[in-house]
């Protein structure tokens, strides 16, 4: 096996271990990745790891495959890349695959039926944490409430159809920007 | 071969239009397996903490999910190739012309509006789950003598606090399963 081979195989093999052992997938996955990528591959550095966050959020997409694809790409080309989302990806594939199966035959349980009413109250609580931390991570502006709240009331109440939303909003977002630039000359 | 296709443009949509981590697809997934009638609101919830306690990207625990339930392996394999697809794309292309992308100001523009609007939509999801979780069969005054709506309003203000601390979101869901197994049993409901 040739060098280059070698490593979209330790890559594949890498984000594979990454995709089966995070769970809630996105930021947890960024210390394991500097973990095998950066401190014991030593493939990218602590730098490219800021770099691929900074990314990675003004990027569409879940960050696992952001962060997959980018560190593949930049350590072995195309095939890195591929290789490395492919590791990414397939752990939880094969797994939700079985449990979607097994679950199947279970859910008219009783006692399952009492576990997933029980749970359901639960989640919410889950959703209401990750709100909570977005909310402390963005950008305290008037601008940001405002989007904030407009973008809760079109879909919560007004039923807007979700892409409108967001494309207004990054329409919105760069308007208010530019029109702060322009102040700030 | 119809259910296949759709399977793959939803999911390829929902991967092009999510900004940032975690819960920001939660938006998009819900008003398309909604709108396509493919799971309920209940059967969101029920998904996400079967996500929560499984090892993987929320983005790819779902459409796998889906595409299983509506077509079997090879909608599974449609849907998280086209939640997939749109990241692996534009990744790509960012990589190599990254120096330029970094201090492109319509991109970090746009993303000042992106990151709030977001947390809006979340809500809204929220809103519209907690409503399934709370009134299941819709809003009047008999809920507030149905035992089931105390205890989950129970269960959620003491997880709400409990996911506050940090508790392990697998911690949470086990201590909900077991609560609500036992006042299944004991109540009769």
């Amino acid at each position: 096996m040739n060098e280059k081979m070698k490593r979209i195989f330790t890559l594949f093999i890498t984000f594979f271990k990454i995709g089966a052992f995070t769970f809630g997938g996105g930021y947890a996955m960024i210390p394991l990745i500097q973990k095998e990528v950066v401190e014991k591959h030593k493939w990218i550095t602590d730098d490219d790891i800021l770099e691929i966050i900074a990314i990675a959020e003004s990027t569409p997409g879940p960050i696992a495959i952001n962060s997959a694809t980018f560190v593949g790409y930049r350590t072995a080309g195309f095939f890195g890349a591929f290789f490395a989302t492919l590791g990414v990806v397939l752990p939880s594939f094969i797994l939700i695959s079985v449990i979607s199966l097994v679950l199947e035959e279970f859910q008219d349980l009783k006692a399952v039926k009492y576990a997933f009413f029980g749970i359901r109250a639960g989640v919410l609580g889950l959703i209401v944490k990750a709100l909570v931390s977005m909310y402390k991570k963005c950008p305290k502006k008037t601008v940001s409430y405002a989007i904030m709240i407009a973008g809760f009331i079109l879909v919560a109440f007004l039923k807007v159809n979700i892409l409108l939303v967001i494309i207004g909003s990054a329409i919105l977002g760069f308007v208010s920007s530019v029109a702060e630039l322009r102040r700030d000359d | 071969m119809v259910i296949y296709l759709k399977l793959f443009l939803t999911f390829l949509k929902i991967g092009a239009f999510t900004f940032g981590g975690g819960y920001a697809m939660l938006p998009l997934i819900q008003e398309a397996v909604l709108d396509n009638g493919w799971m309920s609101n209940e059967e969101i919830v029920n998904f996400i903490a079967v996500s929560e306690s499984t090892p993987g990207p929320f983005a790819i625990n779902s459409a796998t999910y889906v595409g299983m339930q509506m077509g079997g392996l090879f909608g599974a394999f449609c849907a998280t190739l086209g939640v997939v697809l749109p990241s692996f794309v534009i990744i790509l292309i960012v990589a190599k012309i990254f120096d330029k992308f970094k201090n492109n100001k319509t991109v970090a523009g746009c993303m000042t509006g992106l990151k709030p609007v977001v947390i809006g939509m979340i809500a809204a999801a929220l809103l519209s789950l907690a409503k399934t979780v709370f009134i299941p069969n819709g809003f009047s005054t008999g809920i507030f003598s149905e035992p089931s709506f105390y205890i989950s309003l129970g269960i959620f203000a003491v997880m709400t606090v409990l996911a506050m601390k940090k508790a392990h979101p697998i911690l949470i869901i086990c201590i909900s399963a077991v609560v609500g197994i036992a006042s299944g049993f004991i109540l009769g409901l």
